[in-house]
């Protein structure tokens, strides 16, 4: 019997386990709208082609699923460019499928035509055209195992409309077959030796981790290590809950708003293991002053990650958790010839030293000069009494800016994907359409958005998705009518000149959730915000909490950009 | 320093953009870049010829791999090569000039393909020093046009210390 190509991708959707898509239909992608309503996938529709991305991101980044998404051709295509992009700086695996017009008519500037495999290859781990309806069962198979495996990352599948329309054979390959592409996957036995009697040897050595760990589901042997050997954990923003936030271990996230703790382990650490970390330049601040002392492991999957910015002594190119377990096989066998624990509780002292003398803070007496609700709710406490009604048991995403970073700072993650932000590519109005997915991913968690007034702006036409689709959503704006991070850098760079961040002009944020159908409340005063959001959370229903915060308040640590680590602000 | 890279990939549409995009996406040099298919049906042969110190060199190359349509990535500067390019010079030959021209083709032992009234066109091939000795002897005539391949190398089959 014979299948249209709408068919064959629907029905492979279906073997690869997806339950879920992303979508926006159009004229490019009727045929595969059509045929939905015969198979067992429930299909989300979003108000912009970018909410479907990031949904499909925050639903990948929540469960350690694919994460897919439908749109059209042209404009449906192009609004995926962001989303996509930011998938793939995060490493998020995702296949992204595009409707383009029929084979005969590309290149010949048809309505609604464009190159999006040409658009989305410098930002796609790979992209397909699909000119031949046999091929189309292979590239789907090829899409997902490329997304998955590896190092992850988004797939774009650009289907012509002949393609989808087009009848033939259904035959799902059952192995896929790509020699150009083998991910190394278990460790270098000799490497890992070598980083075991190098990390074993040190003095003060210290774990820098990254979203390898989470994506690779490596924290069990990461915290065995870190526990058994007594090494501090640093993580990055992309790391936070990859090492449980509360631990005493844990120095919390390091770099540009990394704390004083993490930054001085930094500098005084021997060894360096960096696992499923990039060394990104928000981490590192000035290369030629990071880690001065230290001589650096690095495990990564993906060997371009490797030397890309600093020296490394040991690379160990190895999906995380495989070479977390090298380690922890060695080390275990070696536990007996000395008190490891022992050996590094000087260090581990030294660094919650720095801990207790620099813990992160704020100022909770007046705010700055000029503002007049100075002294009011400050936006790190609206984060740590978050974390204070939720104990950790939210998954939290963020949009991007002083938001992010405080609920970097001021929330502890005890758990890998608990926390859904913007790594990489810092793409404002991330946050909410994530949390969507991930609320999707598990109906029963609560999600909430940490977001901006300027962030949540972005993707705010996501509302009446999460209205529509009963997704108990909560958005808490730490709303300081700013966009506060480009703000806080023109008052400490740029001599105060404001320009373009003030926004005083701001919807009436609470009228709008209920104009979407979702619940609004406001919060002006300190007392207020512990009793609203717990109201809020409880509600079976999408929320937006328009909290005012001080207007001018900083996010400290912070290492001006091109700065050494140890060249802190601080509060 | 100057690399040559041997580079196997899948002939598959967009394989010369994937490859060449990530190189100028990722800022780094080409001086010259080569392409022709190989014995085995469905893969060619790209010869990229680039500069850089070794850190560059070696994110290239891991970069390259990286791509799904690259099956194999070889630094022939790293072993003895044979290296040739290919050139096409168009150069002014007045009657006055001819008979010294075709001297240096013949010593050169390089071919002229194409002749009128007052211009030749000569084939030359070898690696890059010679392709700039030709040149270099022959600009005092007058070069109108060239046309160059770009390197194409092979690893030789001894390899000699």
């Amino acid at each position: 019997m014979e299948h249209t190509g709408a068919e064959i991708l629907l029905e492979c959707l279906k073997r690869e386990g997806v339950d879920v898509v992303f979508g926006f239909p159009g004229g490019a992608v009727i045929d595969i709208y059509d045929a939905i309503p015969r198979f067992p996938l429930r299909h989300v529709l979003v108000r912009h082609e970018q909410g479907a991305v990031h949904a499909a991101d925050g639903y990948a980044r929540a469960s350690g699923k694919v994460g897919v998404a439908l749109v059209t051709s042209g404009p449906g295509a192009t609004n995926t460019v962001t989303g996509i992009a930011n998938a793939y700086c995060d490493s998020i695996p995702m296949v992204v499928i595009t409707g383009q017009v029929p084979t005969p008519l590309i290149g010949n500037d048809a309505f609604q035509e464009v190159d999006i495999v040409g658009i989305t290859r410098p930002c796609t781990k790979h992209n397909y055209l699909v000119k031949d309806i046999d091929q189309l069962a292979t590239v789907i198979r090829e899409a997902f195992y490329l997304a998955r495996s590896g190092r992850p990352g988004p797939v774009l599948i650009d289907l012509p409309k002949d393609v989808v329309q087009a009848k033939t054979k259904f035959v799902y390959p059952k192995t896929v077959k790509m020699r150009s592409y083998n991910p190394t996957i278990k460790p270098n036995k000799l490497q890992v030796k070598k980083a075991v009697d190098m990390f074993l040897a040190a003095e003060r050595p210290l774990f820098y981790v990254g979203g390898g760990v989470i994506s690779s589901d490596g924290s069990e042997e990461l915290a065995w290590l870190a526990r058994n050997l007594n090494i501090p954990v640093t993580a990055t923003l992309m790391g936070l809950g990859a090492f449980p936030g509360d631990d005493p271990l844990f120095l919390g996230m390091l770099g540009m708003h990394g704390t004083y703790a993490a930054n001085m382990a930094i500098n005084n650490c021997d060894v360096m293991i960096a696992v499923g970390a990039r060394f990104d330049d928000r981490v590192t601040g000035k290369l030629a002053t990071f880690a001065p002392e230290a001589k650096i492991v690095h495990v990564d999957i993906d060997p371009t990650s490797i030397r890309k910015n600093v020296r490394v002594d040991v690379p160990v190119v190895a999906d995380c958790r495989e070479a977390l377990k090298g380690f922890k096989e060695l080390v275990r066998e070696r536990l007996g010839e000395k008190d490891y624990k022992k050996a590094n509780e000087p260090w581990v002292v030294r660094v919650q030293e720095w801990m207790k003398t620099h813990p992160l803070t704020y100022r909770t007496d007046t705010g700055c000069e000029n503002e007049p609700d100075a002294g009011k709710i400050k936006p790190q406490y609206v984060v740590e009494t978050i974390y204070e009604i939720t104990r950790g048991d939210a998954i939290i995403a963020t949009e991007v800016g002083q938001n992010q970073m405080w609920a970097a700072q001021f929330y502890k993650y005890n758990k890998p994907r608990t926390l859904l932000t913007s790594g990489g590519l810092g793409t404002m109005g991330y946050g909410f359409p994530a949390a969507i997915g991930a609320q999707l991913a598990f109906p029963d968690k609560l999600v909430v958005d940490i977001a901006g007034d300027g962030s949540i702006q972005m993707n705010i036409q996501e509302l009446i998705t999460a209205v529509c689709n009963n997704l108990p959503v909560k958005i808490v704006i730490l709303n300081n009518n700013y966009l506060g991070m480009v703000r806080q850098w023109q008052e400490l760079f740029y001599a105060k000149n404001y320009c373009a961040t003030c926004m005083d002009a701001q919807p009436d944020f609470v009228a709008l959730a209920k104009a979407y159908g979702a619940e609004g409340f406001r919060i002006t005063e300190p007392e207020d915000v512990k009793p609203v959001l717990e109201e809020a959370f409880k509600l079976p229903k999408a929320v937006i909490v328009d909290v005012r915060v001080t207007k001018e308040e900083n996010v400290y640590p912070m290492v001006p950009a091109g700065a050494s680590l140890t060249e802190m602000l601080l509060v | 320093m100057r690399h040559v890279l041997s580079v196997l990939v899948e002939n598959e549409p967009g394989v010369l953009s994937r490859v060449s995009g990530l190189f100028s996406g990722r800022g780094f040099n080409i001086e010259s870049l080569n392409v022709g298919p190989t014995l085995e049906e469905g893969v060619s042969l790209m010869t990229i010829t680039t500069t850089g110190d070794d850190q560059i060199i070696e994110q290239i190359i891991k970069q390259l791999r990286k791509l799904v349509t690259v099956i194999k990535v070889v630094d022939l500067t790293e072993m003895q090569a044979v290296e040739r390019e290919m050139m096409l010079i168009k150069v002014n030959a007045e009657d006055s000039n001819r008979a010294e021209i075709l001297r240096t083709v013949d010593i050169f032992r390089c071919k002229v393909v194409d002749v009128s009234q007052n211009e030749m066109t000569i084939e030359v091939t070898g690696n890059q020093g010679k392709l700039c000795a030709i040149l270099n002897l022959l600009s005092r005539f007058g070069i109108k046009e060239i046309a160059r391949t770009g390197t194409v190398a092979l690893k030789r089959s001894m390899q000699l210390d």
